[in-house]
């Protein structure tokens, strides 16, 4: 089920999930592409967002949680290992959260807060991070003039865009995006698809989305989830296309989820 | 017909519940009315306490002349007969203050243009006229005429600043004998040598019983300067002039004349010490005292509370514990603050206090140095006793914070604390500083924990002033509250303290708004800053 012409940069070996007693993953096993965009597709409560968090340990501050199995990073870091730094780890895999969550500061200090917290304070590093992370973000023409001004003022597309302004500019390897567009409207959402389409080359990202159309205009891989279980995980082409099961294929052309 | 129309609909009163927003509006409305009287009443009466009122003499059928300020005109409440209520002053000839005359014996009110007002340092005001002067330029015989006080006043002013010149060496001096006493007691105690110690405080001796002796004599060239007075009966007094205050003819004051020694008056109020005991004179003392208390009890107070509720919010992991703990703490806001008071004197005075007296000052023993009240001690049961609010409000405030905002900062690789410090406690700063305004208007109204930890009707000295170490957290202070009581309730002539007591609360009542008010601009400023807009 697994292709395996890709070059794999995280692998999920036999994760299982436990929200106290309930098991919310079970058995999941996959390789994430490397420099490639995956999508997560798959009916509402499916366990979409749990995987997610399982990648930079985020589920550690829900609270009563468990896990079994491993999550290889770059085939030597076990990203689940108790004794995994997560602060390190989360340097390196940025997030991206469905409700865009700008810190109340200047836009200029959203951007370099992942730098300030790391140590760095040069005046000329900052700037030019800001510059680079924030026309990557296809932001800077809009805010170029108002860096200092509050990030509160900005629209709801902008603020989402600063958001992964904020995550690139700590120059993380992998994106993890939870429905990153799912309170935008269709304008916005272009832009931060375009924008996914641009950073696709430099980082690998994992998008989580209910549009299908959305997944097969952004993603290589799309990976479908049922009821806490990899169902199957291809090519988006071939997903979308020519899927092999028929559970995959109701989802897509709408007749369930 | 309206009741046709299918679109009004009957019963809004009670269906859309119109008689509870009445209800609650009747409910605000009692609350301003209540607190707007109480504060008219005090605004009225503590800003009306400094005007000069004019002086009325009033002649009765029986041929008594009485002069004095009208304080009010009513209805004998057994009798219904009409009387007013004149305030005599002169307290040594009369012996009070007020004197009520009904209305019926009196034949004719004049206010005439030389009464004058005299404020003392003794019995109060005086009222009457001013015969003449008397003073060692003059010659013996007391001299009238309109000039004479500006004849006599410069060599007069000379001579009180020659006094105060010796007070103030005279005090330096004691300040330094104390010191020395100090040592000796301290070298006493450890057996060491202390002769040398001893030929110095000798030296001293000498010269301040050499400025005693000339602060005598300066007192008996003062008491030459005189001021001869009569009263509204004729009977004639003299007066040094070193005891007049302040004297003005309130008959013949114009507007700006009344004003300025209205202003004269705050004056006095904000930066003189009282006088007596207390119902005349300033504030000083008392305002320092208050200030001080609150803003030191602030410095415990505050950082103890937000630490204790970030733990307890941020780190603690919740549980039957934490639940308890929080419940206690919601109840120790609860307890009556004379409670408090009885642990500050068990705990710090009686426990702490005398541990350090013994540790580091067992020389001066019995006389206790910190196992007595002081500032510290009643700022720091103050502090106890508003921990809870900050705590309560803290908490609240941490918990409003967005997780989302959080979560942002913990996924950029920040570490729990860092996103505290950055984010978290900016954001609900706003809402803790509103936990501080309430804990300090709390502070600064409280009386019944200090006046068993250390407040006192007379301080000696300030608990803040030019001799090293500057500021004496162990002295005992003077407080606001404390002295509406004490003057209100413990001094012998209540009537006449009764402006005293309105001014004092009027202060108070300001110094509270001015501390919360600076905090609340603080906040609003804060609060813009970090203003999440609606998505
Ligand atoms: N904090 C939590 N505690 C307990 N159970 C949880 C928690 N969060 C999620 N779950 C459960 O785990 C399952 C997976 O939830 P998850 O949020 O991962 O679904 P999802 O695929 O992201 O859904 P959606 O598309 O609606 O976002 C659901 O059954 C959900 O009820
Ligand atoms: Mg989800």
């Amino acid at each position: 089920m697994n292709p395996t012409d890709f070059e794999s940069v995280i692998s999920v070996k036999e994760l299982d999930f436990f929200y106290g007693q309930s098991q919310a993953l079970f058995d999941i096993n996959m390789e994430v592409p490397k420099h490639q965009v995956t999508a997560f597709i798959g009916p509402s409560g499916c366990g979409k967002s749990t995987f997610l968090r399982c990648f930079n340990r985020m589920n550690d501050l829900v609270g009563d949680v468990s896990i079994t199995g491993s999550l290889i990073l770059d085939d030597y870091i076990d990203i689940n290992h108790k004794d995994q730094d997560p602060i390190q780890l989360r340097r390196r895999i940025g997030m991206i959260f469905q409700k865009s969550n700008p810190f109340p500061k200047s836009i200029y200090e959203n951007v370099v807060y992942g730098l300030r917290i790391a140590g760095q304070g040069k005046k000329s590093v900052l700037n030019e991070v800001v510059e680079t992370s924030l026309k990557k973000a296809a932001l800077w023409d809009e805010v170029k003039d108002r860096l200092h001004t509050s990030a509160m003022g900005l629209s709801g597309g902008q603020m989402q865009r600063l958001c992964i302004a904020r995550a690139i500019a700590v120059n993380p390897e992998i994106l993890l995006m939870d429905e990153p567009c799912s309170a935008l409207d269709p304008k916005s959402t272009a832009r931060i698809e375009e924008l996914i389409l641009d950073l696709r080359g430099d980082y690998t990202i994992i998008i989580v989305t209910h549009n299908m159309q959305q997944a097969s205009r952004v993603s290589d891989y799309t990976a479908f989830f049922f009821e806490g279980k990899l169902i199957e995980f291809g090519e988006t082409g071939q997903i979308f296309t020519k899927p092999s099961l028929k559970q995959t294929e109701d989802y897509i052309t709408g007749r369930f989820g | 017909m309206l009741n046709s129309n299918p679109g009004i609909v009957k019963g809004r009163f009670w269906r859309e519940g119109e008689a509870f927003i009445w209800l609650s509006s009747i409910g605000v409305g009692m609350i301003l009315l209540i607190i707007g009287t109480l504060l008219f009443v005090i605004v009225k009466n503590g800003f009306v306490a400094f005007w000069p009122h004019s002086l009325a003499l009033v002649e009765t059928n029986s041929g008594e002349y009485y002069l004095g300020e009208i304080k009010q005109t009513t209805l004998h409440p057994h009798t219904g007969e009409e009387r007013i209520q004149l305030k005599v002053g002169n307290r040594e000839l009369y012996s009070l203050d007020f004197k009520w005359i009904q209305s019926k014996t009196i034949s004719r009110i004049t206010y005439p243009k030389e009464a004058v007002a005299i404020e003392r340092t003794e019995y109060g005001n005086f009222y009457g006229f001013i015969q003449g002067y008397q003073s060692p330029l003059t010659g013996a015989e007391p001299v009238q005429g309109p000039n004479v006080l500006e004849r006599i006043e410069p060599s007069f002013t000379e001579e009180v600043q020659v006094l105060a010149r010796l007070n103030e060496e005279i005090k330096s001096v004691a300040v330094e004998m104390e010191s020395l006493r100090r040592k000796i007691l301290k070298a006493q105690y450890e057996g060491e040598n202390h002769a040398a110690i001893e030929a110095e405080q000798r030296v001293l001796r000498e010269h301040f019983d050499l400025l005693l002796e000339a602060q005598g004599k300066q007192h008996t060239v003062l008491s030459q300067y005189q001021v001869l007075l009569r009263d509204a009966e004729g009977t004639t007094k003299t007066l040094p002039l070193s005891h007049v205050v302040r004297q003005y003819q309130p008959n013949q004051m114009g507007l700006f004349a009344k004003l300025s020694h209205y202003l004269a008056h705050l004056w006095e109020l904000f930066f003189d010490e009282p006088r007596e005991s207390n119902t005349e004179g300033g504030l000083f003392p008392a305002i320092i005292g208050t200030v001080m208390l609150v803003l030191t009890m602030s410095l415990f107070s505050f950082p103890m509370g937000v630490v204790a509720a970030v733990y307890m919010k941020e780190y603690a992991s919740p549980g039957f514990l934490l639940q308890t703990i929080r419940i206690a703490v919601n109840n120790l806001a609860g307890i009556p603050s004379i409670v408090w008071g009885i642990f500050g004197l068990s705990f710090f005075i009686y426990t702490i206090g005398s541990g350090i007296d013994q540790i580091f000052y067992p020389e001066q023993l019995p006389t206790p140095t910190f196992g007595t009240g002081g500032i510290l001690w009643a700022s720091l049961t103050l502090a106890l006793l508003t921990v809870p609010v900050v705590i309560v409000a803290t908490e609240e405030a941490l918990g409003g914070v967005p997780s989302d905002v959080r979560h942002g900062s913990l996924a950029l690789g920040a570490t729990k604390f860092q996103t505290l410090m950055k984010v978290t406690l900016p954001m609900a700063s706003p809402r803790i500083i509103t936990g501080f305004i309430l804990a300090m208007s709390r502070a600064a109204g409280e009386v019944a924990p200090l006046m068993i930890t250390g407040v006192v009707k007379l301080a000696p000295a300030l608990p803040i002033d030019g001799t090293f170490p500057f500021i004496h957290l162990e002295r005992k202070f003077m407080h606001l509250g404390f002295h509406i009581y004490d003057v209100g309730f413990q001094s012998p002539n209540v009537e006449a303290a009764k402006p005293m007591v309105f001014v004092t609360t009027l202060l108070l009542l300001s110094i509270v708004i001015l501390l919360s008010s600076t905090s609340i601009i603080l906040r609003n400023k804060i609060r813009k800053r970090y203003q999440a807009k609606a998505f």
